[in-house]
């Protein structure tokens, strides 16, 4: 985890939920991947993401990590987000993706 | 080899190849975007597959940065010349320039995705570093 902060604001705040498909062609190949981390990156929250709804929970503010999940097109992508600006982060992420990453 | 956000770390590319190392660059600024500084180097001083120190260290200076520099370099003397470009540099600046042990071209896309959201010269060095992890 290369962001202490997050980690320290993950303990006072309830995770919140969400999740939205991935309706870009390609999925999470490495462009959205770049998009995603840029986006997660701007809060202060820790961000993951998953492809269940249980996890495993994968660092969002990480590209490699984000890069290694491979989700295809047309797969729900869970977000778990905990820290003060939590809201505003999952509204963005959510935004991010059903969107398509601006490629659609 | 623009220099449009100069808080964020600095990004070289180091390849023996000119073509390589121009490609890779423009990969990172289509993906990650302008917000960092960026320079890369190919090619001996003939024009020839390989690496030279002064043209690294011309790319260093380009894509310099106060948070620091992180180079990505492809076989061998690209390693060996940067980390000479490294030593050749002011006392003051060596301490804050970086070769990173990671693939070239997928190694400066996440250093500068890393760098885009601004990441101290570590973060960004150790992110590139997870390919390899």
């Amino acid at each position: 985890m290369h962001d202490a902060n997050a980690s320290r604001a993950a303990e006072k705040y309830v995770p919140l939920t969400g999740a939205a498909v991935l309706v870009n062609a390609v999925g999470l190949h490495a462009r959205p991947s770049v998009k995603l981390t840029q986006c997660a990156k701007r809060f202060a929250a820790k961000i993951e993401l998953a492809l269940a709804a249980d996890g495993p929970w994968t660092d969002a503010k990480s590209p490699v990590k984000v890069m290694r999940v491979k989700a295809p097109h047309g797969a729900t992508l869970y977000f778990r987000v905990t820290g003060p600006d939590g809201e505003a982060a999952l509204a963005a992420m959510l935004e991010l993706v059903n969107d398509g990453f601006g490629e659609v | 080899m623009s220099n449009t956000n100069s808080g964020n770390v600095g990004i070289v590319i180091v390849s023996h190849s000119h073509k390589i190392a121009e490609g890779a660059a423009d990969m990172v600024r289509q993906m990650v975007g302008d917000a960092v500084p960026l320079a890369w180097t190919g090619g001996d001083i003939d024009g020839g597959l390989g690496t030279n120190v002064a043209g690294i260290l011309e790319a260093i200076e380009t894509a310099w940065s106060p948070a620091g520099v992180a180079i990505l370099v492809d076989l061998g003397g690209a390693e060996t010349n940067s980390e000479m470009a490294v030593e050749m540099l002011r006392e003051d600046r060596r301490a804050r320039v970086v070769v990173c042990n990671a693939p070239v071209v997928e190694g400066a896309v996440i250093a500068a995705t890393e760098s885009s959201g601004g990441s101290p010269l570590a973060a960004v060095k150790r992110s590139a570093e997870e390919f390899y992890a």
